[in-house]
């Protein structure tokens, strides 16, 4: 078990960023795609937050321990994780505002048909 | 390219990433490792100007820096937003028709949103104690203002929500950021230093010395920024229609 | 303990993103991904981040479904549009 669980979390984090980008790649739907990114972000939260976990740790919030009493987890690797997951949804609020673009323009969210216009 | 030898090429490409990261996955310290010599040092310095919760003292003391960054693509993604999805001149504005919404609906939406509101507000102010700060608590605040669109309609979501003031608010807390990193200069200290304010008794809502101030800031522009974008995508989706359109 | 949990964690996280990318229907997809964000809050308290899960909980299962949704329906409006202007 413990073998294991030694780097599950960075397999997990592995898995969700390449099926993430898999999706993005076979995507018929620009609107799809842009999910598919968000799902390719959570896999560098994971990988992010597993880097800074410690056993029997807990949470780097002193407000209810005594400084000292017990050992907490890395609260770098959680600050980085944090800003991300907020300024990653106003990226990915951009990447719609394009698609809507697109689809006024070109009458289609599909990024095959939009190639072929191109060409 | 055709769309099979895409998906080749993806197979190939992907197939070997995935080699080389459970590669390095297997050298990687284990999970739950004891060793974290970043961490032990951020919760010392965390300790030190006495700010209860170490995380946010890392993104608004420590990496402060780091955070004005984060701000300034938050800040450009916005105004990409809003530039992208302006009305343009073919279009045009119909008001939507009042629809009928479930009396549970509106009853359950209208005493939430309250409730969300105060919680969002209570989760920026302590952001320096307890779990929480501008981040989160901007989020929540300004999705908690859209459940009167559930609740009520779009008009009266319109009503408490001028999105002109918001853009100005989104720009004013940016630059309010800014001069509080400014402010750090006074005194012969570095940009976003943290050494102009008292750094208070440890675990009260003063305490962390200029934390509290960039918190409040980057909640104001957070809370600011989600309520402008989901204005403009409600505008497009809901009142813009395009030239053909009935 | 603590390692079940996390385990449960870690799988109903890779579970649910393989459900997010195979769902090819935008609308299905912002469904699962909101159950993703739970999941994925989940994840991040049981690894004693409360602060992350909270943003997490904040703009995963609720602001990003929501712009998609509200994508699609811009997309589909025009879509139906021009279909009747035709």
């Amino acid at each position: 078990m413990s073998a294991v669980l030694d780097v599950l979390p960075y397999l997990v984090a592995g898995w969700v960023f390449l099926v993430g980008c898999y999706g993005l790649a076979t995507s018929r739907n620009l609107i799809h795609a842009v999910g598919c990114l968000s799902v390719c972000q959570a896999g560098t939260y994971v990988l992010l937050l597993a880097v800074g976990y410690r056993d029997k740790a807990t949470a780097p919030v002193y407000s209810d321990i005594k400084p000292g009493s017990r050992p907490v987890v890395d609260p770098v690797v959680q600050a980085l994780t944090l800003t991300d997951v907020v300024v990653g949804a106003t990226v990915t609020a951009l990447l719609l505002a394009l698609v809507v673009q697109i689809s006024k323009r070109h009458d289609t969210v599909d990024p095959d048909e939009l190639s072929e216009l191109r060409g | 390219m055709t769309r099979r030898a895409r998906l080749w090429l993806l197979l190939a490409g992907g197939a070997g990433l995935a080699v080389l990261f459970a590669a390095a996955c297997l050298k990687l310290p284990a999970f739950g490792g004891d060793r974290h010599p970043y961490g032990d040092r951020a919760v010392r310095a965390s300790l030190a100007r006495h700010t209860a919760n170490t995380v946010s003292s890392v993104n608004f003391d420590q990496r402060a820096f780091d955070t004005l960054g984060e701000m300034t693509i938050l800040f450009a993604a916005v105004l990409g937003c809003v530039v992208l999805l302006r009305q343009t001149r073919d279009e045009h504005r119909a008001a939507p028709e009042p629809a009928e919404v479930a009396l549970p609906v509106r009853r359950y939406a209208l005493i939430v949103l309250p409730v969300a509101l105060v919680s969002g507000l209570y989760v920026v102010a302590h952001g320096q104690l307890s779990p929480g700060g501008g981040f989160q608590g901007g989020v929540v605040a300004a999705t908690a203002l859209h459940l009167l669109y559930l609740g009520a309609d779009y008009r009266a979501l319109e009503r408490v929500r001028p999105v002109g003031r918001y853009e100005v608010g989104d720009a004013l807390a940016a630059s309010a950021y800014l001069v509080t990193g400014l402010a750090g200069l006074i005194g012969s200290a570095a940009f976003l230093a943290n050494t102009i304010l008292p750094y208070g008794t440890f675990n009260t809502l003063s305490s962390g010395g200029t934390v509290p101030l960039l918190n409040a800031a980057i909640g104001m522009e957070v809370a600011c920024a989600v309520v402008v974008l989901l204005a403009r995508f409600l505008d497009q989706a809901v009142e813009i229609e395009g030239e053909g359109g009935s | 303990m603590a390692d079940a949990v996390i385990v449960v964690a870690l799988l109903l996280v890779a579970a649910s993103a393989t459900v997010a990318v195979v769902t090819r229907d935008p609308v299905r997809q912002a469904l699962v991904l909101a159950v993703l964000g739970v999941v994925l809050a989940v994840l991040f308290t049981v690894l004693q981040a409360p602060d992350v899960g909270l943003s997490q909980l904040a703009v995963g299962s609720a602001l990003t479904p929501l712009l998609l949704m509200l994508t699609v329906r811009k997309v589909r409006r025009r879509g139906q549009e021009k279909g009747r202007g035709r």
